[in-house]
């Protein structure tokens, strides 16, 4: 069953086979013991704090009749949110990052942020607070602000250094849209806005992730299929095509999910920063991968909102929306890659 | 693009047309509209009160500090490209538009400053920090600094201080205030009071970037090539980030910040002279201003009797331009 001189297993699900190196394995169950980990803590810290202890006998349906409110209504919600969208911006990231072949592409390069802020605005602009239109704007501006690129990009085929020039073209002048939609409306308007607009788990329903995990798991269920196709793109198209690959397919494919992922996270809490971006490549280094890996850029994903949420709401002396800690800690990172980087090579 | 050498005095002519028509509309286009003849009346020393408290406390004020960002965006915009040999650079790829940001915001936040001149000194001493910075980082190691280490680090440090931006900025309602028309990029109210202070870093960053000009051509064709010519790789590239700092500093601290305007008038320079950066240096003076000035007006136009922040007016315009570029480009790229 292991074949220790490749360091893979072979793991079995029914009637379906796939290798696995040991070490992702590895790196699997680590990531989701930290994830474990964060969630308890997320649960138990708050103006009412639980031990580990009575928020896992509360998560068991045991414990005092608060404690179960506090953790089942209060909190996990909002927990569960931070792991299941943190999740699907991390899978996001390694489709975007995997199809363009270019570390540096995510979301926020891609023009969907900002087409989601813009979508959202506008439906702000008309006086509208209604959570469901918000959504919908949301979602109806990122996949267009998506589809507008693409079409832009697009001259005989799509190159990723074209997609990302692109992209950014289209983001300034979404972002100038934005600013200019802000200077529009009430102040008080403007900064209810510009917090979702900077990501926050701020007042996540169960209905709302509830809702999320509806749309994210038939397409997450997508990527299974898609996946073993996704890593012959790595070997370049001459060798894909040549392996009996249709590169263009697999690559419209892939950014389709993508961006349907990313509008489902933005949609519930706002266009959070970076991590999208650095979950992919924090789970490839962890693992030490040579291709980038769906499922471990998801628990990556997971940790890294979940822990960025537990900063934004607990250790900073005011509470910010979660995406000012992700888009300061994913810079601080990419900031100690470079560095990192230089010094090897000093 | 040698072919159009000849045409250079012919296309020197239209650039200083088009700078003194954007001059004048400058002037007299606005809520308060004025004749060309009435503007020239007023210049000569004549017209009546109002008309003269509109041209020269108002609309003058605003035109001089229009052409003061517009030439330190332009000359910015054509260092930074011949410097990290990318045409489609742009100042704030430095993280001094960040920097300037955070400084601003700061300075709102903690210190309760709302006052333009006051924020100018912020701005100015934001970038600067960022862009220093930036350097330091891009450049630790080995050798000198790395264009693309340089842009990196610029990206990374321009996120963070957005993300701390946006965060100050969040948790206090006058500071968000000051700071969504800030992020705009305005010369709406910018009077001599927020220029004087600038302009002795205005005038070095200039000096500097004329200074480079030779040093850019031989920097052009290589490091090595420009080592065996005699050229000093290191001494220019820190005369670039010294001059680039300064201008992108001073024309954020004026203006707020304003982008593709250092995009832009490189390659319409390139377009209109050819490849020599002496002489794209130069045209970029006159064209920088020309197009921030000509933006400024569309902005007062477009939805008068409000008026659009000449920062937006220049994304709108440049967006476009650049997407047309990336699609012209006939390499893949890296």
């Amino acid at each position: 069953m292991m074949d220790v001189g490749y360091h893979r297993l072979l793991l079995r699900i029914g009637a379906v086979s796939l290798p696995v190196r040991r070490r992702s394995l590895i790196t699997a169950a680590l990531l989701a013991a930290v994830l474990a980990a964060l969630a308890v803590l997320s649960l138990g810290l708050g103006t009412y704090p639980l031990s580990p202890r009575q928020v896992i006998l509360a998560l068991a349906g045991q414990g005092g009749a608060l404690d179960r409110t506090v953790v089942l209504q209060w909190r996990l919600p909002r927990t569960l949110a931070a792991v299941l969208l943190g999740a699907v911006l991390g899978v996001a990231g390694a489709l975007f990052q995997t199809v363009t072949r270019n570390p540096l592409a995510g979301p926020d390069v891609l023009g969907l942020a900002n087409g989601a802020f813009t979508g959202m605005l506008l439906v702000v602009a008309t006086g509208t607070g209604d959570w469901t239109l918000l959504t919908l704007g949301a979602v109806l501006g990122g996949t267009t602000a998506a589809a507008l690129i693409w079409l832009l990009a697009h001259r005989q085929g799509i190159t990723g250094f074209r997609l990302i020039i692109v992209g950014i073209g289209v983001s300034a002048l979404l972002s100038s849209t934005n600013t200019w939609l802000l200077l529009q409306v009430e102040l008080e308007t403007a900064m209810f806005a510009s917090a979702w607009g900077a990501g926050s788990l701020n007042g996540v329903t169960a209905t709302a992730v509830r809702g999320a995990a509806v749309c994210a798991i038939p397409l997450l269920a997508v990527l299974a299929t898609l996946g073993p196709r996704l890593r012959q793109l790595d070997l370049g198209d001459d060798v894909a095509t040549a392996t009996g690959a249709r590169p263009a397919g697999v690559r419209r494919g892939a950014l389709a999910v993508a961006v349907a992922l990313v509008s489902v996270a933005t949609a519930v809490i706002g266009p959070v920063a970076f991590i999208a971006l650095a979950a992919p490549q924090i789970a490839r280094r962890a693992a030490r991968t040579p291709h980038l890996s769906l499922g471990l850029s998801a628990l990556v994903g997971g940790a890294l909102l979940l822990a960025s949420d537990l900063i934004a709401q607990h250790v900073l002396p005011v509470t910010l929306p979660v995406g000012v800690v992700t888009v300061s800690v994913g810079g601080a990172y990419l900031v100690t890659m470079i560095i990192r980087e230089i010094r090897r090579y000093a | 693009m040698t072919h159009l050498v000849p045409r250079r005095g012919a296309g020197a002519a239209v650039v200083l047309a088009a700078l003194a028509g954007a001059l004048v509309l400058s002037v007299a286009v606005g809520a308060n509209p004025l004749s060309p003849a009435a503007v020239l009346d007023v210049l000569a020393g004549g017209g009546d009160d109002q008309s003269r408290y509109v041209v020269t406390e108002l609309r003058v004020p605003r035109t001089v500090t229009g052409i003061a960002a517009g030439v330190a965006l332009g000359l910015a915009g054509t260092l930074i490209q011949a410097f990290t040999r990318n045409p489609l650079a742009d100042p704030g790829i430095l993280g001094v538009n960040a920097g300037a940001a955070f400084a601003v915001a700061a300075g709102v936040t903690f210190l309760g400053l709302r006052d333009i001149s006051a924020l100018v000194w912020l701005a100015f001493l934001g970038a600067l920090a960022v862009t220093l910075a930036v350097y330091v980082i891009g450049s630790s190691g080995r050798g000198a600094a790395d264009p693309i280490r340089l842009t990196l680090a610029g990206v990374a440090l321009g996120a963070v201080f957005s993300g701390v931006t946006t965060g100050m900025a969040l948790s206090d309602p006058d500071a968000f205030d000051t700071m969504r028309s800030w992020n705009a990029g305005s010369l709406l109210g910018r009077d001599l009071d927020v220029l004087l202070p600038v302009t002795p870093f205005l005038a070095a960053g200039i000096v500097i970037a004329f200074l480079l000009g030779p040093g850019l051509n031989a920097l052009a064709l290589g490091d090595d090539v420009a080592r065996a010519q005699g050229a000093n790789v290191r001494v220019i590239r820190a005369g670039v980030i010294v001059a680039v700092t300064l201008l992108a500093g001073t024309a954020t601290a004026l203006a707020g910040p304003i982008s593709f305007v250092g995009l832009m008038v490189p390659h319409a320079a390139r377009w209109l002279f050819g490849v020599d950066h002496r002489v794209i240096l130069a045209v970029s003076v006159l064209l920088a201003p020309t197009l921030i000035l000509l933006a400024d007006v569309l902005g007062r136009v477009l939805i008068a009797p409000a008026e659009m922040p000449v920062g937006i007016v220049t994304a709108f315009v440049g967006a476009p331009l650049l997407i047309v570029l990336a699609r012209r480009r006939r390499t893949a790229g890296p």
